[in-house]
């Protein structure tokens, strides 16, 4: 029996194992929208197609499946773009689906046409144009492929209008052809070896673990090999979890923001273990200062990543899990005393009591650092981007892979539909997020999906009336010029009643638990808007451009103001 | 310094295009670009002309290499390698002067393919240096118009077959 483009599309979807689709209907999808009603899948209708895009994205890294999400031509196409670009860089395995305009008006500029697969060419890992019914079910089969495998990424499929009323018999490819594809590389044994000798030589050596640790499923593995070789791990912010944070080899987070354990045990070790990491300029600052004295060792599956932004020693090239499960055996037990004699000192560095201690006034580190403590650590936490999530990485302890956030784009406004998406793909987690007032008002809609779908989100608004990471910039580096960043914004607590989700508001120190005290015990989505100090700022904090050893803590940011 | 790589890709819509985005956004210094089938249906063959330090033409290679339609590039610089390029020449050529230019043209084995009655069209293949060394001779008599095709290139002999080989793995 022939199937309608539209009725194909939803059996190669199902057949990929998709439950859930986000996304808006239009005029160029509404054959698909209309087959959706026969088809065992959850449709969540966001309020903007970014929300799509970026709930797909937080349903991918909660869940280690692929997020899809839907989208009309046109402005329903371009809205999904930074949520494309958000996955592409932190390599979320997304399918993106997007109607285009009939065949016959392609490149006429029809109404609500745009050219989507040449817009989103640098911000996917690859997109099709179908204009063929035939090639319908073997392109989401390729889709598919390609987003799951390798390192994972947003592959956008633009169907034209008539493809979907089109039928066409259904067979669901088993293979994929793809001659210039490849999605692993033989364990590269030699290389291995050479590897555990470094380690084995290496008297102050360090694991920096990164976003393809936890995508790989290679936190175990990680562990093992720290704790059987005694090798402290600093991670990146997407790293965050690959290791328990209260574990006794784990530095926490290195970079812009990173803790000075992190920070100096980089700048110390003599040999510096990458995995699952690409090199970010947050994590390297100064890539010429970057580890002087160290050899680096690379691993990673894209072999692009490898001497790119630093030069690399030994390349390995391959997934994290087989390789540092092959690695481990060829690792000898050892006890570092001495390099850890180095260590521990930096971790009494930089007093990161001082905001809790604080009785007069509402530190946005105490509102996170009580989040943590009444989560028991346990909740998936989905932060925004700026101040309000490097405070969540310095004072919210992970010990399992349970931060979602956009690290490479930095999307303001990504948390909320990501922590959507997120409390759909594992209901039965606790999920907060952690967003700021500007980040915020950039998805704020999404707050009716919330509603719609029933989600017992718990939303933290750490509100500063500034968009404070680039205030904070301001403050250290132009002279306190606040030209554009004063913002102003609604009541929350009362905007989040208008949509039907209680709100509370809080002013003071003293109210902060009681607060997350209520949040939890009510049993679905909640707001809660902590008016905190306006001009707080993150610390530590390694200036742009500057060597990680350049570390600024607030008594130096105080004499430079 | 300049390299020359040859790319294999799959003859799909878009393919040029991703290449060259990339070049565009990853600021990648390309100074000429042939492309044509190859021997395999399906399969198109380029020659790309890239300058960069071999830091640069790593990462040029690995991006390339990145793109789902690349099927392969293999860095052919300072391997025995044939590289041509394919130039036409329309030079002002008055009656009175055409013995001249014809005596250049044979000295660089080139041929006369157009004749009017003011220009001459002239076909040169060679290396790059010996189009340009020609392009030079003819200038004093006034170039008109210039179209060349970009290099490509060719290894040779043996090291073609392991070459081949790794192409179509």
């Amino acid at each position: 029996m022939k199937l309608t483009g539209a009725e194909i599309l939803w059996e190669s979807l199902v057949r990929e194992g998709v439950e859930v689709a986000f996304g808006v209907p239009g005029g160029a999808v509404i054959h698909i929208t209309d087959a959706l009603p026969r088809y065992p899948v959850r449709f969540v209708l966001t309020r903007h197609e970014q929300g799509a895009a970026h709930a797909a994205d937080g349903y991918a890294r909660a869940t280690g499946k692929v997020g899809v999400c839907l989208a009309t031509s046109g402005p329903g196409a371009t809205n999904l773009v930074t949520g494309l670009a958000t996955a592409y860089m932190d390599s979320v395995p997304l399918v993106a689906i997007t109607g285009q305009v009939p065949t016959p008006v392609i490149g006429t500029d029809a109404f609500q046409e745009t050219d989507i697969t040449g817009s989103t060419l640098p911000v996917t890992k690859h997109n099709y144009l179908v204009t063929e019914v035939g090639d319908l079910a073997p392109t989401i089969r390729e889709a598919f492929y390609l987003a799951r495998t390798g390192r994972p990424g947003p592959v956008l499929v633009d169907i034209a209008k008539d493809v979907q009323a089109a039928r066409e018999e259904f067979s669901y490819p088993e293979e994929v052809k793809l001659p210039g594809y490849r999605e692993g590389y033989p364990v590269p044994e030699e290389a291995l070896r050479k590897a555990a000798e470094l380690i084995q030589k290496a008297q102050r050596p360090l694991i920096l673990a990164g976003h393809g640790v936890i995508l790989s499923g290679a936190c175990a593995e990680l562990r093992a090999l720290a704790e059987r070789a005694d090798i402290p791990v600093a991670t990146t912010l997407l790293g965050i979890g690959a290791i328990p944070g209260s574990h006794p080899l784990s530095l926490g987070m290195a970079g812009m923001h990173g803790t000075p354990q992190a920070n100096r045990a980089i700048q110390a070790c003599d040999l510096l273990f990458a995995v699952g990491m690409r090199f970010d300029d947050r994590v390297t600052g100064d890539p010429k200062a970057f580890a002087p004295g160290a050899a680096i060792v690379h691993l990673d599956i894209d072999p692009a990543e490898i001497g790119k932004n630093v030069r690399v020693d030994l390349p390995l090239l391959g997934d994290a899990k087989e390789l540092l499960s092959a690695l481990l055996p060829l690792v000898e037990p050892a006890s570092r005393t001495g390099w850890w004699k180095e260590i521990d000192p930096w971790r009494e560095e930089f007093d990161w009591e001082e905001p809790l201690r604080d009785q007069s006034h509402l530190r946005p580190q105490k509102v996170i650092h009580a989040i943590w403590q009444a989560t028991e650590g346990r909740a998936l936490v989905v932060s925004d981007v700026g101040q309000n999530q490097m405070w969540e990485a310095q004072y919210y302890r992970h010990e399992r892979p349970t931060l979602i956030t956009s690290g490479g784009l930095g999307t303001m406004g990504y948390s909320l539909p990501a922590a959507i998406g997120a409390q759909i793909g594992r209901p039965e987690e606790l999920v907060w997020v952690v967003t700021g007032d500007g980040g915020l008002q950039m998805t704020v809609q999404e707050l009716a999906t919330v509603v719609q779908e029933n989600l017992p989100i718990k939303i933290a608004v750490i509100n500063n009336g500034y968009l404070g990471m680039v205030r904070q910039w301001q403050e250290l580096f132009f002279s306190r010029n606040y030209a554009a960043t004063p913002l102003s914004g609604p009541d929350f607590s009362r905007l989040a009643s208008a949509y039907g989700i209680p709100g509370l508001t809080v002013r003071r120190p003293q109210e902060v638990e009681g607060a997350i005290s209520r949040a939890l015990e009510h049993r679905g989505p909640i707001l809660i808007d902590f008016l905190v100090e306006k001009e707080e700022n993150v610390f530590p904090m390694v200036a742009p451009g500057k060597s990680l050893s350049d570390m600024i803590f607030p008594a130096q940011a105080r004499r430079k103001g | 310094m300049r390299h020359t790589l040859v790319a294999m890709v799959e003859d799909k819509p878009g393919v040029l295009n991703r290449m060259v985005s990339l070049f565009r956004r990853r600021r990648y210094n390309i100074e000429s670009l042939a492309v044509g089938h190859s021997e395999r249906p399906g399969i198109s063959r380029m020659t790309l002309v890239v300058t960069g330090d071999d830091r640069v033409i790593d990462q040029v290679k690995k991006q390339l290499e990145k793109l789902v339609n690349v099927i392969e590039v293999v860095d052919v610089t300072g391997r025995a390698a044939v590289i041509r390029e394919l130039a036409l020449i329309r030079v002002k050529a008055p009656p009175a002067r055409r013995g001249e230019i014809t005596q250049i043209v044979d000295l660089f084995r080139a041929r006369v393919v157009d004749v009017d009655h003011n220009s001459l069209m002239i076909e040169v293949t060679g290396p790059e240096e010996k189009v340009n060394g020609l392009i030079t001779l003819l200038e004093p008599f006034g170039v008109e118009e210039v179209v060349r095709t970009g290099r490509v290139a060719m290894v040779r002999g043996a090291q073609a077959k392991e070459y081949k080989t790794t192409v179509f793995k």
